[in-house]
């Protein structure tokens, strides 16, 4: 197997993630209730439900942050105990935006970038600056951005190692409109680039054109599940109505 | 964006992501101030306090400045490490570090040494107070000062980093992080006492100092090596 000259020879490859009979409980709530799926390489695979629906659980697990109760992940032929390298391949933009507030926007891309040994964090944290559109403040701290910057800031945090994985919990929130569509044409360009994208939210007018397939979760059992979604919001009042065990896809 | 992963940085793994989170740490702290300060404020209130309260016309009671040094201290670090991990939890930019692919132990040693830089910071203001407040003749022997006053920090702060690290997502992190530390560092702060009273007779017997200082490395890397094996599994879900 031949590696691309600046490739690292430790890089792990992989092109889809399955999630196999997962759930999860924290005490004696279950937040999630064997849930399956396959995600592909040049996908963009929707979670949605409700607040409460265990999307951010869901997140966290493929995220390698929580550990299943039962089931597992497989990233390609490896798993979750696979560790660091596997950490390496993948990029999670959060609710919360893993942002260090009291650095300038430079700096915390700079930082990911040297924790995920990116061979020069110095240019890595330009070109994200530039895609971020916030060269002109590139010097100023995190902490005076308005939350759409931030976000900005957060998105190209994430994705500064180029990620195999990219895991998205509601990136809409708090966006405006520019700033929205500013998202979603790079996540197209994410999918176009053959990255792995799952987004958990509950934008559905942002999320209909963009998704290739929907996984509807209810209760923290996954209630449908949806090749390219057309009328999204018709299909979710639908999925969200229907009595539980009726659900089921 | 997926495409060829940049080259790795050159230098080893483990001591480059060291002196990645202890720069952050630092410039974080730098930029605001907030922990070297409010250690600072309250460790120096503490002793002011305690010296108005025991010191009669310029006569300490013996063994006094050791003690109030090394309760200044406790609380310090105390302080100290809730807010070094509260500001990791209030933007969970700890779960960030935890995503990256780097040692986790590593991770521990880069907060470690910020927490104890920044509580040297404050050792090197509230020796020459304590000095100066309960005439105490604690530069006599600045060496044995300076081992003695290293080995204790690292002692509070290594537990310390572990059970605040721990703690961070518990509703009750104020109150457990003392509940827990203080009972595992009483050796540490009973080695700081007597070493530390030791220095302050006319007449230092070295090889009671010594003892303590020994103790006192004993301890710092036993519990560096546990926190280092256990730090993983600790900050796994």
């Amino acid at each position: 197997m031949s590696h691309s000259p600046h490739q690292s020879p430790a890089a792990l490859e992989f092109t889809s993630v399955a999630v196999e009979e997962v759930s999860r409980a924290f005490g004696r709530r279950r937040a999630l209730s064997r849930v399956s799926f396959r995600a592909v390489q040049g996908e963009i695979l929707g979670v949605l439900g409700p607040n409460g629906a265990g999307k951010s659980t869901l997140i966290g697990i493929l995220a390698t942050l929580l550990r299943p109760t039962s089931g597992r992940v497989r990233y390609g032929d490896a798993t979750e105990s696979t560790g660091a390298t596997l950490r390496a391949r993948i990029g999670v933009l959060g609710h919360d935006l893993f942002l260090y507030p009291e650095l300038t926007a430079r700096e915390n891309l700079e930082f990911f970038a040297g924790l995920h040994a990116v061979g020069d964090p110095a240019a890595a944290a330009n070109d994200a600056l530039r895609r971020a559109g916030l060269d002109a403040r590139a010097d100023d701290p995190v902490s005076s951005f308005s939350r759409g910057m931030r976000q900005r800031v957060a998105l190209e945090r994430a994705l500064i190692h180029r990620p195999r994985l990219v895991l998205l919990d509601e990136p809409f929130t708090g966006l405006d409109d520019a700033s929205a569509a500013a998202l979603v044409a790079r996540l197209r360009e994410l999918r176009a680039s053959g990255a792995i994208v799952i987004v958990a939210t509950h934008d559905l007018e942002l999320a209909e054109p963009l998704l290739n397939h929907a996984l509807f979760l209810r209760d923290g059992r996954p209630a449908a599940s949806i090749p390219a979604p057309d009328r999204l919001r018709a299909v979710y009042q639908d999925v969200m109505t229907r009595p539980l065990d009726e659900t089921r896809p | 964006m997926t495409g060829p992963l940049p080259a790795p940085a050159p230098g080893s793994g483990f001591a480059r992501s060291v002196w990645l989170v202890l720069r952050k740490d630092l410039t974080v702290e730098v930029r605001s101030g907030e922990i070297a300060y409010t250690t600072l404020f309250f460790a120096a209130s503490c002793v002011l306090i305690f010296a108005f309260a025991l010191v009669k016309e310029g006569r300490a009671p013996e063994g006094g400045a050791a003690g109030i040094l090394w309760i200044a201290i406790l609380f310090a670090t105390t302080l100290a490490l809730g807010r070094g991990f509260e500001r990791e939890r209030q933007s969970e930019t700890l779960r960030a570090l935890l995503l990256a692919p780097v040692p986790r132990p590593a991770i521990y040693v880069g907060k470690l040494l910020g927490i104890v830089a920044l509580l040297v910071a404050t050792e090197v203001v509230l020796l020459p107070l304590v000095a100066f407040l309960f005439t105490a003749r604690l530069f006599a022997h600045p060496l044995w000062l300076a081992g003695i006053v290293l080995t204790c920090t690292v002692g509070l702060a290594s537990v310390g980093t572990l059970f605040a690290a721990m703690l961070v997502r518990a509703r009750s992190r104020d109150m457990l992080l003392p509940v827990l530390l203080y009972p595992v560092v009483v050796p540490v702060i009973i080695a700081g006492v007597q070493g530390t009273a030791a220095l302050l007779q006319p007449t230092v017997d070295t090889a009671v100092v010594r003892f303590w200082l020994l103790l006192l490395v004993t301890f710092d890397v036993v519990f560096v090596v546990l926190a280092l094996w256990t730090f993983e599994a600790v900050m796994s879900d």
